[in-house]
């Protein structure tokens, strides 16, 4: 099954509203730029990150998890006949990482020291936000030449993809244990702030492993997700027999996850929590309930080929990843009396102007390169 | 019946054996010695076989150096500092006079040649050969030269003699000097401040008859453990400085609530010595001048006392006030706001909606495949 571009129109009405939408978020940024973080957000000293952190680098980045899942599953386990999904899910993760880490520099009080994070005399080789940093920072190159061979082939230099093809495994190893560093890194930045986050989400063992846990399964969703999408939008064939086993594994590693978060909460006795919590007792079952829906959905064999309850688990699990971020970093986070965050109009705005960009690169880059399988 | 040199010190003095262990334990740490240094000095000072002879010369000056030594509010300092040396030539203490007392002088050099402390009080004039202070004829260049080539240690106490002090204050008329500056071939310990805290000059001769050689000097020969430090370090005020509050003159709110003086001229900030810490007269906290409401004018440091005025600001060495100060109100955030939340509710319900229309499709496409 060779991949091929589905050509067709660049200029749609849906990709100048994303256009519009990508333009309103760098007249934000450049204000941010110009006029410093107070301008745009209604970050403080309590909340020191928000929206900006917790969503576009957060569970950006796990969004952009879906190259990283694939890959684990084709050249780790050695499962082949995925490889069709790989191209997809790498361009994803391509965009999803590039502007998660970019969107990093947005946030930085002093953006203008960013470079210092490459500097090893500025490095504080003890922390876990530098691993985060430099992790995702070489994730991104190694992406970017993951998916070289993809333009290699557009532009006809079969020479460049040959030698590229030797030394390609190299990459593809890094381009796995980059992300399982800074994906569970990501849950150990929270421990730090100890007391300060929920005993609902507080958890000094395990927070790095639910972090790579929810983390994978949101690649693997991501990639039911964008095929769904894809060929609803594109007026393509989805490749049902290939997703179905790919729901089999989200379900068995959803229930891992179920289990080693309830175990957890059991264990810290924070069991009462659950219930006694007000409103963030709400947000915990809200985000629990998500992670169990698509083991519902999904978890006879049968459901698995119907492309409904494919989406409606993808949408579910992608949801959960995300809202347990979101609980985790800000819901979960309490700074202290007196503080407040609410994302400001012109924050959200910015967010969803990086997201249409994502998905506006994503249709250009369909319809030029061969990224997706030939239809059949 | 055997008897310590303690407790004979104490019938001598009329000191009490306490009162002496807590004068050496004050000097040890004036000093920062080690811990047992305390021991050392109560046994060197109750213990010599034979009292250092002491010469104490004076010159241009005002005898306040010698004055605040004996004012000491310790009971026992002029005795101890009477009892414990032999101070066998001193203008100001001396019954005799005239030839006798120069008699006096030179046959105490003879006899303790090489042994004994020299100590100059006041300013050395080399101007037109040092004739502008003259004592038996001689002028005081050649009596600090002539006292000063057989001594065992050189003490210049005070600033006149340290290097100058008032009388060298601009236009030096007398050309003024201290005694670094007359010998050049011995080290002289410094001892500046007009007046020096006696303690500072007690722990010094402490140091040279305890361990046989004065205390570690700076490049200005002043004692390491006295002059290491800015007054403006250890000032009980500092944090008034740090916080941005100041006297601004003096009876003002700030003068009376006990602000920083920086800004009346206070030249803590370049002026080496540790009057705040070990104060004045022993009378408890707040005895030195910034303590009472007066900045200080660096009487310790040459070419600030008596020469930079007294209103003229300090140059800041090593602490600076911080560019801005924190702010009192901290702004906690704010939450929901009409526009963001009708944002974040629009994308949430057309994403539904449009998650819904594309779940509907799908299950149409299933119903087909199905059929098919």
């Amino acid at each position: 099954m060779k991949a091929q571009p589905i050509g067709g129109r660049v200029v749609t009405p849906v990709t100048l509203l994303l256009g519009l939408l990508v333009a309103i978020a760098l007249y934000l940024l450049g204000k941010r730029f110009l006029l410093g973080l107070g301008a745009v957000t209604n970050i403080n000293d309590g909340f020191p990150w928000g929206l900006w952190i917790a969503w576009d680098v957060v569970i950006g980045t796990a969004l952009a998890c879906g190259g990283y899942a694939m890959a684990l599953l084709v050249y780790v386990a050695n499962k082949g006949h995925y490889h069709p999904l790989v191209r997809p899910a790498l361009l994803a993760s391509v965009f999803g990482y590039s502007l998660g880490g970019l969107s990093v520099i947005f946030d930085l009080g002093r953006w203008w020291n960013a470079w210092h994070i490459f500097a090893p005399a500025y490095i504080q080789w003890g922390s876990v936000m530098v691993e985060v940093a430099l992790c995702i920072a070489a994730y991104v190159v190694v992406l970017w030449i993951e998916f070289l061979p993809t333009l290699f082939e557009r532009l006809g230099m079969t020479d460049a993809r040959a030698k590229l093809d030797k030394a390609l495994f190299v990459i593809i190893a890094l381009g796995i244990l980059l992300p399982t560093m800074h994906q569970s890194s990501l849950g150990s930045l929270l421990v730090v702030f100890g007391y300060q986050i929920h005993p609902l989400w507080q958890s000094n063992q395990l927070l790095p492993l639910l972090f790579l846990i929810s983390a994978i399964g949101m690649g693997f969703s991501v990639v039911v997700f964008e095929a769904c999408l894809s060929s609803v939008g594109f007026q393509r064939p989805l490749e049902v027999p290939i997703l179905e086993r790919l729901a089999g594994i989200l379900v068995w590693l959803l229930v891992a996850f179920l289990v080693l978060r309830f175990l957890d909460l059991a264990v810290r006795g924070a069991v009462g929590a659950m219930f006694a919590s007000g409103a963030l007792s709400f947000w915990f079952w809200l985000e629990t309930v998500l992670f169990a829906l698509p083991v519902v959905l999904l978890f006879k064999p049968q459901a698995r080929a119907r492309r409904q309850a494919l989406f409606l688990a993808a949408t579910a699990m992608l949801l959960a990843g995300a809202l347990y971020r979101i609980n985790a970093f800000l819901i979960g986070y309490e700074t202290g009396p007196g503080w407040h965050y609410f994302p400001a109009l012109s924050e959200v705005l910015v967010t969803v102007g990086i997201v249409a960009l994502e998905i506006l690169a994503y249709i250009v880059f369909v319809r030029k390169l061969p990224v997706l399988p030939r239809a059949h | 019946m055997h008897q310590d040199p303690i407790s004979t010190l104490e019938a001598k003095l009329g000191v009490s054996r306490r009162s002496f262990l807590q004068f050496c334990t004050a000097l040890a740490a004036t000093m920062g010695l080690p811990k047992g240094a305390d021991a050392q000095i109560a046994q060197a000072l109750a213990g010599a076989a034979k009292r250092p002879s002491v010469i104490w010369l004076h010159f241009q000056e005002c005898t306040g150096c010698t004055e605040s030594l004996l004012r000491a509010e310790h009971p026992t300092l002029e005795k101890l500092i009477l009892e414990i040396i032999s101070l066998d030539y001193h203008e100001s203490l001396f019954a005799a006079a005239g030839h006798q007392a120069e008699a006096a002088r030179k046959a105490a050099m003879e006899a303790n040649k090489g042994k004994y402390v020299l100590v100059v009080e006041g300013a050395i004039p080399t101007k037109d050969g040092g004739i502008y202070c003259k004592i038996g004829g001689h002028t005081a260049m050649e009596l600090t030269k002539e006292c000063a080539a057989d001594a065992a240690a050189i003490i210049a106490i005070g600033s006149c003699a340290s290097w100058g002090g008032m009388p060298s204050t601009p236009p030096n008329p007398t050309g003024a000097a201290g005694v670094n500056a007359i010998v050049k071939d011995k080290p002289v310990v410094t001892i500046p401040g007009c007046p020096p805290n006696p303690y500072n000059f007690l722990a010094t001769v402490a140091h040279f008859l305890t361990f046989g050689k004065l205390p570690a000097i700076d490049e200005k020969g002043r004692p390491l453990f006295a002059y290491s430090r800015l007054i403006h370090e250890n000032c009980e005020r500092r944090a008034h400085f740090d916080a941005g509050r100041f006297a601004n003159e003096f009876g003002d709110e700030g003068h009376r609530k006990g602000y920083c003086l920086y800004k009346l001229g206070c030249k803590g900030p370049e002026t080496y010595a540790n009057c705040p810490s070990i104060l004045f007269g022993d009378v408890g906290s707040g005895s030195w001048p910034v303590g009472t409401g007066h900045p200080c004018v660096g009487c310790t440091e040459q070419g600030i006392g008596f020469a930079k005025p007294i209103h003229a600001l300090a140059d800041l060495k090593n602490t600076y006030p911080p560019a801005s100060y924190p702010r009192i109100v901290e702004d906690q955030g704010q939450g929901l706001s009409f526009g963001s939340a009708a944002l974040v509710a629009g994308i949430a319900g057309a994403a539904a909606g449009a998650g819904a229309m594309l779940a509907r499709n799908l299950g149409r496409k299933d119903d087909e495949s199905d059929k098919a």
